[in-house]
């Protein structure tokens, strides 16, 4: 286990581009907790409806189909950045992760769309404790999304400028496990929040 | 245009109370007090370089330590005004609405701005030591640990003189701390203040496991770790499993105040038994969180003045590790009254009672380490034995606690009350108290006046006894928690006046510690030597005190447990030390690798705390101009690639040669 053992000749110094990754690894088992409790508070409060509406009238799972698909395709896309960035193409890179933000974008935008839309209905976070726990989970990862977004942008930015070095590197692998994390998170969210309550 | 001011701070300020008004005038007092000195004795570029911005593991452990006291002194005079109150019937000396506010302070102050800071620091100032690190694994975030905390604490703090403290108990359970039960932005500070400084808790829960796992000197293998750095990694894994769930549950109750969700009121489907779940799915793993390191702190403060190995190391490790495990287990015996049925109480009073055998087993391997050994009785190792009486009655009340039936009888009376105050002052400031004596000479180079510390010890002992014995004998006679006034009739008066007799005692025996640290500053003096106490086991007493900035000039090579121990007996039995460690001891100097100070930490942190007052006082364009601060700040540091340094192989010339003089 002791890492030490591979650098000691570095000065006693640790490398801190695999600490980092690890540290953010970590970092993604308490965000899985995070989302592990919404989850849990949303199963307990689905039921809870106070004959309000209910998700299966509102839903439309056209749209979240649609939006399901782009952030699959955006987790491959930033896949295709790091394959890039491993062949040393800085312009692949920034291309991909381009990609990639773009499609996150459009996946907010969705999700923006189908919140007023909802709203419009009648469906707030207000409404009954359904629609609290429906809203906060799905913003949630909403709000992750609309993050790495603006993280993804400043690493671009940081790439167009510096190119591929160990830091940037570290940088691009961290938001890209962020990424796929986000995809899986939303997995969750596709089955749970929208599946089971329109079948 | 006057009225309009006259009636904003009449609502903003807290007013009409006397004690209040006193407090507001003396925080007033002593903030023009602390800028006219920094001003006078122009300390405000020393104080913002040297500590404000430090990234140094030794400096954020020493003021996390100060902000501990101080809140300690706080949440002390909250408990002494709550005793005052009940040593007579019907006393009209806090009137209930100030009474609640009180004994909620007093609890949120005590394990999150008191106990927590206090823990953060040894981790901080400790570990890296013991396991021959250069620092944590990530010291930029461990500044915006601390500044994120201390921000936190200090919004939580605010709402004594502005707006008006939160009163709905510790844990804040709806439906009373909803908007409907407690409508004033009491209860917003509770929530901003402790989620601002929960997110600094959760990143140091990071930190430590990073810094554990990945950044021990070579030849560490985990078994052979110190016994405190074992348990920092047994609370910084509690830490991070449990502290997300507190932000969730924290970030719902507020989206309940703040835009009209339902997720734990009593209308529209919401559900306030959920809130009481999920918060003590935090909270229970929280007081494991606290007493896992003072267990780790006994286990080195044990072995050192008992000049023995710890006994048991391994079930000693295998204990942590199983108690941080089933801590998340446990949550519902906080309320088995709440009608979850007979099987699930049965379940929760099975795994909170397994909870007390691996705790037995460190209690009988400490014992076992005492036994003969060559006892020695300085203020920690007195720390340290009284604990264990007192840890062992807190937890077997805590057993009696744990059975459901009889729970139902128990259950928020004084014998609760009484019991987790015999843990948590029995074995979480016993045990940091231990702690800071053991370690003080480390930190500053000079030890604590033990004759002084020795009056605290015992005024702190006999007024733990003399507080809180009585209440056990008050909870079986029927007093409940959180009532500001009984009637004479109960026949409560004898034993709330003994009890509090005894808080004052250990008022009193602050004192004597608060007196015993200026008399030292002043008068001990500074000790040539690393090990300070002359018989110290693990690496942090093979550097000098206190350690220069970079701790270790040489990285060295660890042979065995309680490694410095054992080279020192080589030394004695005229042994030489295995090759590689000559190797490493006599490596020639490297430059070494060092972060840069931060500005950003504390910055950032500042935005956060205006975001939370926005958020308190539902002023959106505050709440922008934090949030827009925090992630001008992120970016900020995520565009900065300039951050470390190297010390240079003179300047560590200079500084060991220093060090060594002054050892000679």
């Amino acid at each position: 286990m002791s890492q030490a053992n591979a650098h000691s000749h570095d000065h006693g110094h640790h490398d801190q581009e695999s600490l980092k990754q690890f540290g953010f690894w970590l970092f993604m088992i308490t965000d899985v907790i995070l989302f592990a409790t919404l989850f849990a508070t949303f199963v307990v409060l689905r039921g809870n409806t106070a004959s309000g509406p209910i998700g299966a009238e509102l839903i439309e799972m056209n749209g979240i189909i649609v939006s399901t698909f782009i952030l699959l395709t955006s987790s491959f896309t930033s896949g295709l950045a790091l394959l890039s960035m491993n062949k040393g193409d800085k312009k692949g890179l920034i291309l991909w992760l381009a990609v990639s933000a773009l499609l996150g974008l459009s996946f907010i935008y969705l999700e923006v769309n189908e919140f007023i839309h909802l709203v419009h209905e009648g469906a707030n976070i207000g409404t009954s404790a359904y629609w609290s726990a429906f809203f906060t989970l799905v913003g949630t990862h909403g709000l992750h999304v609309s993050i790495g977004i603006v993280w993804m942008t400043a690493i671009i930015f940081q790439i167009a400028k510096r190119g591929i070095t160990p830091v940037t590197k570290r940088k691009v692998n961290i938001i890209s496990l962020y990424w796929h994390f986000l995809d899986a998170v939303w997995i969750f969210v596709f089955s749970i929040v929208y599946l089971m309550e329109v079948m | 245009m006057f009225e309009t001011i006259k009636e904003f701070a009449s609502e903003f300020f807290v007013t009409g109370d006397p004690m209040i008004l006193g407090a507001q005038v003396s925080i007033a007092l002593a903030m023009v007090a602390i800028v006219f000195v920094l001003t006078y004795f122009k300390k405000w570029r020393w104080l913002w370089s040297e500590w404000l911005t430090s990234v140094d593991h030794k400096k954020i452990g020493i003021m996390y330590i100060i902000c501990s006291i101080l809140m300690l002194f706080r949440g002390g005079v909250d408990a002494l005004l709550m005793r005052v109150q009940l040593a007579a019937p019907e006393l009209e000396f806090l009137h209930a609405d100030h009474y609640n506010q009180i004994f909620t302070t007093h609890g949120v102050i005590m394990i999150l701005f008191m106990a927590m800071p206090l823990m953060f620091g040894l981790f901080n100032i400790i570990v890296p030591l013991q396991i021959g690190a250069r620092d944590v694994a990530f010291p930029f975030l461990n500044s915006f640990s601390f500044w994120m905390f201390f921000a936190g604490a200090m919004l939580f703090n605010l709402s004594f003189v502005i707006g008006g403290s939160p009163d709905a108990g510790w844990l804040a359970y709806p439906p009373l701390s909803e908007l409907t039960g407690s409508p004033g932005v009491g209860q917003d500070f509770y929530i901003w203040g402790i989620q601002i400084s929960g997110v600094g808790s959760l990143a140091s829960g990071i930190n430590f496991v990073v810094t554990i796992l990945k950044m021990r000197a070579p030849g560490m293998k985990l078994m052979k770790m110190p016994m405190f750095s074992w348990s920092v990694l047994a609370s910084s894994v509690t830490i991070m499993f449990a502290f997300p769930i507190l932000t969730v549950t924290l970030f719902l109750l507020f989206l309940d105040r703040y835009v009209g969700a339902h997720f734990f009121t009593v209308d529209a489907g919401g559900n306030p038994m959920m809130y009481l779940n999920l918060i003590w799915m935090w909270g229970h793993p929280e007081v494991y969180i606290v007493v896992l390191p003072a267990f780790g702190i006994f286990s080195e403060v044990v072995a050192t003045f008992s000049k023995k190995k710890i006994f048991g190391y391994k079930s000693m490790v295998f204990a942590l590790m199983s108690i941080s495990f089933f801590s998340f287990f446990t949550w519902a015996h906080h309320f088995f009254t709440m009608g979850s049925g007979a099987n699930v109480n049965a379940f929760f009073a099975v795994t909170t009672m397994i909870i007390a055998i691996p705790t037995g087993v460190k209690v009988f391997n400490w014992l076992f380490t005492m036994y003969r050994g060559k006892l020695s009785f300085p203020t920690p190792m007195m720390w340290a034995v009284a604990f264990i009486p007192c840890f062992v009655v807190g937890g077997m009340t805590g057993v009696m606690l744990s059975v459901a039936p009889a729970d139902f009888q128990f259950h928020n009376s004084y014998f609760l009350i009484a019991h987790f105050h015999q843990v948590l002052i029995g074995g979480v400031v016993f045990g940091y108290f231990a702690g800071l004596y053991y370690w003080w000479p480390k930190m500053f180079g000079f030890k604590l006046h033990e004759g002084l510390g020795k009056w605290a010890f015992w005024f702190w002992n006999i007024g733990f006894y003399v507080c809180f014995m009585p209440q056990y004998a008050l909870g079986l006679m029927g007093m409940t928690r959180r009532f500001n006034e009984y009637n004479f009739d109960m026949g409560w008066q004898p034993l709330n006046v003994v009890s509090t007799i005894g808080a004052f005692l250990m008022g009193i025996a602050f004192i004597f510690q608060v007196w015993q640290i200026a008399h030292s500053i002043r008068f001990m003096k500074k000790e040539n030597t690393g090990d300070n106490w002359g018989q110290g086991r693990t690496l942090e007493w093979s550097i000098p005190s206190p350690a220069p900035f970079y701790n270790f000039a040489r990285t060295p090579k660890v042979v065995a447990q309680d490694d410095w121990w054992e080279k020192q007996q080589r030394r004695e039995r005229g042994e030489a030390d295995p090759a590689e460690v000559i190797a490493a001891d006599n490596a020639p100097l490297e430059p070494i690798h060092m972060p840069k100070n931060s500005g950003i930490p504390i910055i950032m942190s500042g935005f956060w705390f205006i975001a939370g007052f926005g958020f308190v006082w539902d002023w959106t364009w505050m709440v922008v101009l934090g949030l827009v601060g925090v992630a001008v700040s992120m970016l900020a540091r995520s565009f900065n690639y300039n951050d470390d340094y190297y010390v240079q192989v003179d300047e560590i010339e200079r500084i060991e040669a220093a060090a060594a003089r002054g050892a000679n």
